[in-house]
């Protein structure tokens, strides 16, 4: 057994290596690649086939092994999830894709769902199959028409011709999906506010539990996946979970599309495996930072900064490593903030974000978020603010965290407190001198 | 004294609309008509008014507060009318790295309105908003429902041309990284590529995206 052990391959954790390739975003910025018959010739809906006649336990016994996390921004296992749903007792169930991507910074979802929408369409039904979901609900935010317009075609291609519909391929098992569109609201990417906004409602965060899987879409059962980890799954069913374990580390298994932005020389969307460094993902991807750099958000605008230093390049993308140093791997979405950037500017600009989308429920939030700190960052970058002000900042940010219904609170708070961490002294400059340390730049292309 | 306006209901002549739209909700569940009713009058009128809230409450049997508690909830849907041209600049942190103050101090001053403005013709409208989704092509920028992405001085001046026009151009997608590291050049005004070739580049591709 020691032997077996040893001789396991070693794991894919660069895209150096050269066992990695492209899978999810083969065809992504490939013209013409959206239509079904596109996607069925390099082998489309054959997962589909091949999971419709296996019995659906199996399936996700599959999506467990291969060890899937949600790649909306938490990392929950997806097999995990999808076991938790109620046995098949009669009552409609749903499976619904949160489409609402909408963390500052990230891109990859939309992407996906323009260039190959069929990819997410066969993903959701298996994962409909898995749970025994006939309905599909995808939920995609108001602003991506280009995408909405997509997947409505691909779906009515696909109802055509029998990959949706009454009988699916012929194997008795009927699905269907209905693609809803938001209207601008970050809080809709939390998947309870995502039921009450599909539903008719105001999109308030509901209390948990119960969880969707007990009480989801119209108080039924539901099961909630993002984009990326629905689109991963008939790549998993198709080559094997072990295909997808072979990448990563122990803790986080597979593929993950990092969207590099800000001051780096090639932004862009990138499919890694998990367990790459950071230093590999600013520097071979995306060709290093365009301009002397000082942080990095390593996961959208919710996920504390970084120092651009070393001990943090050389960190893996792995949930737990990024957790343990004081952050969040989030939706992979790398922001990189040059020497240049007033940080208070920076994180003003992430407050306002979060002032302008809490959605009034709570008071920690709507007072905390929506209010007062916006108010502290203007008044400190307005030249008016004294070294107190940035004391009372640091306590409103340690009062909200854990404090609010939702964690829309914690993702505004967070941020705050690394950037005063790590950049006290750039926020003393304001309150000490009333300018910033970092005058602002044009920073527009020619 | 107040004079009363007939306003033609707006899905007085879009019954197969309406019952396609009601029909992709279960019976249970008609209330989730509302988000994609309220789209339909503003992707028309430009905005939604009191009287067309009004009547999609009464279509789906709810009242008006309830509609209009929806729709005040959400940020793009426009309780006035914007204009024939509605931009609308990401001005969130990757787009700010990239130039989105700047763009949007250059379209206030060149269309002579501040965001949240409608010009007294009605043909420009100005708003910043948030996270458009397009960080890694920033700076964005959307007009109606078109995406402008990694818009230059040099192309914004041909977009606003065109606008004046009022002709609109075709979304300028780019597509960065992969699409790149496999063989293919930025999207944008690049040439077919069928998916044998994209296959072809990344079984050759082994340098990644360096």
């Amino acid at each position: 057994m020691a032997d077996a052990v040893a001789e396991r391959p070693k794991p894919i954790t660069s895209r150096h290596d050269p066992r990695f390739e492209v899978t999810l975003y083969r065809y992504v910025g490939v013209e013409g690649a959206h239509t079904l018959d596109a996607y069925l010739e390099h082998g489309g809906y054959e997962a589909a086939r091949k999971a419709l006649a296996s019995e659906p336990g199996q399936i996700v016994n599959t999506v467990k092994a291969s060890g899937l996390r949600g790649r909306g921004g938490a990392g929950f296992p997806a097999g995990v999830k999808w076991s938790f749903m109620p046995p098949v007792d009669g009552r409609q169930r749903f499976i619904v894709c949160n489409a609402d991507e909408s963390e500052p910074g990230s891109c990859k979802d939309r992407y996906l769902m323009e260039d190959d929408p069929h990819q997410l369409i066969e993903g959701m039904l298996i994962a409909g199959w898995a749970i025994q979901a006939t309905k599909g609900v995808l939920y995609i935010r108001g602003e991506y028409w280009h995408a909405y317009e997509r997947l409505t075609g691909a779906i009515e291609e696909a109802r055509a011709r029998g990959y949706l519909g009454a009988n699916v391929l012929d194997s008795g098992f009927a699905f269907d999906i209905v693609v809803h569109r938001g209207a601008g609201a970050y809080i809709c990417g939390e998947e309870t506010a995502l039921m009450n906004s599909f539903e008719g409602l105001r999109a308030n965060p509901r209390l948990k539990p119960p969880f969707p899987a007990q009480a989801g879409v119209y108080g039924l059962p539901s099961t909630i996946n993002n984009v990326t980890t629905l689109a991963s799954v008939p790549h998993i069913v198709e080559k094997g979970a072990d295909w997808f374990s072979a990448m990563g580390t122990d803790d986080s298994k597979g593929i993950h599309h990092v969207q590099i932005s800000g001051a780096v020389a090639r932004p862009g969307v990138y499919e890694v495996p998990m367990g790459i460094s950071y230093r590999e993902i600013i520097h071979d991807l995306g060709g290093g930072p365009s301009s002397p750099a000082k942080a990095f958000i390593p996961g959208g605008t919710s996920c504390p900064l970084f120092p651009y230093d070393d001990e943090h390049l050389d960190m893996p993308m792995d949930f737990s490593a990024v957790a343990k140093a004081g952050s969040m791997l989030g939706t992979g979405a790398v922001i990189v903030i040059p020497e240049d950037q007033c940080i208070v500017d920076a994180m003003y600009n992430v407050t306002r974000f979060y002032a302008h989308e809490s959605c009034g429920k709570c008071t920690p939030c709507r007072e905390g978020v929506s209010t007062w700190m916006p108010q502290m960052y203007r008044k400190l970058l307005s030249g008016r603010g004294t070294p107190e002000d940035v004391d009372v900042m640091e306590d409103v940010a340690k009062n909200l965290r854990g404090t609010a219904f939702c964690p829309l609170a914690d993702a505004a708070a967070w941020p705050i407190q690394a950037s005063l961490q790590y950049f006290r002294n750039e926020y003393e400059h304001l309150a000490q001198h009333g300018t910033p340390l970092h005058p602002r730049k044009d920073r527009w292309l020619a | 004294m107040i004079e009363l306006q007939t306003v033609t209901p707006f899905f007085e002549d879009k019954q197969e609309l309406l019952e396609e739209i009601l029909g992709r909700y279960p019976d249970y569940g008609r209330r989730s008509a509302v988000m994609p009713l309220l789209w339909e009058v503003q992707r028309a009128e430009r905005y939604v008014s009191e009287a067309r809230v009004a009547e999609i409450a009464a279509i789906l049997d709810l009242h008006a507060t309830e509609v209009k508690g929806v729709m005040s909830f959400y940020s793009t849907y426009h309780g006035e009318p914007v204009g024939r041209w509605h931009l609308q600049v990401c001005s969130t942190l990757s787009c700010k790295l990239a130039g989105a103050d700047e763009l949007c101090d250059h379209l206030e001053e060149r269309l002579g309105l501040v965001p949240g403005e409608t010009d007294a013709e009605g043909r420009f409208s100005l708003q910043k908003v948030e996270c458009l989704g397009s960080c890694t092509t920033a700076p964005v920028l959307q007009v109606n429902d078109t995406y402008y992405e990694r818009v230059t001085r040099g192309r914004l001046e041909e977009l606003l041309e065109a606008l004046a026009r009022d002709e609109q151009p075709a979304p300028w997608r780019e597509r960065h990284g992969d699409n790149e590291a496999l063989g293919g050049a930025p999207m944008a005004g690049n040439a077919a590529k069928a998916p044998a070739q994209a296959a072809d580049a990344a079984a050759n591709d082994e340098e990644g995206g360096a």
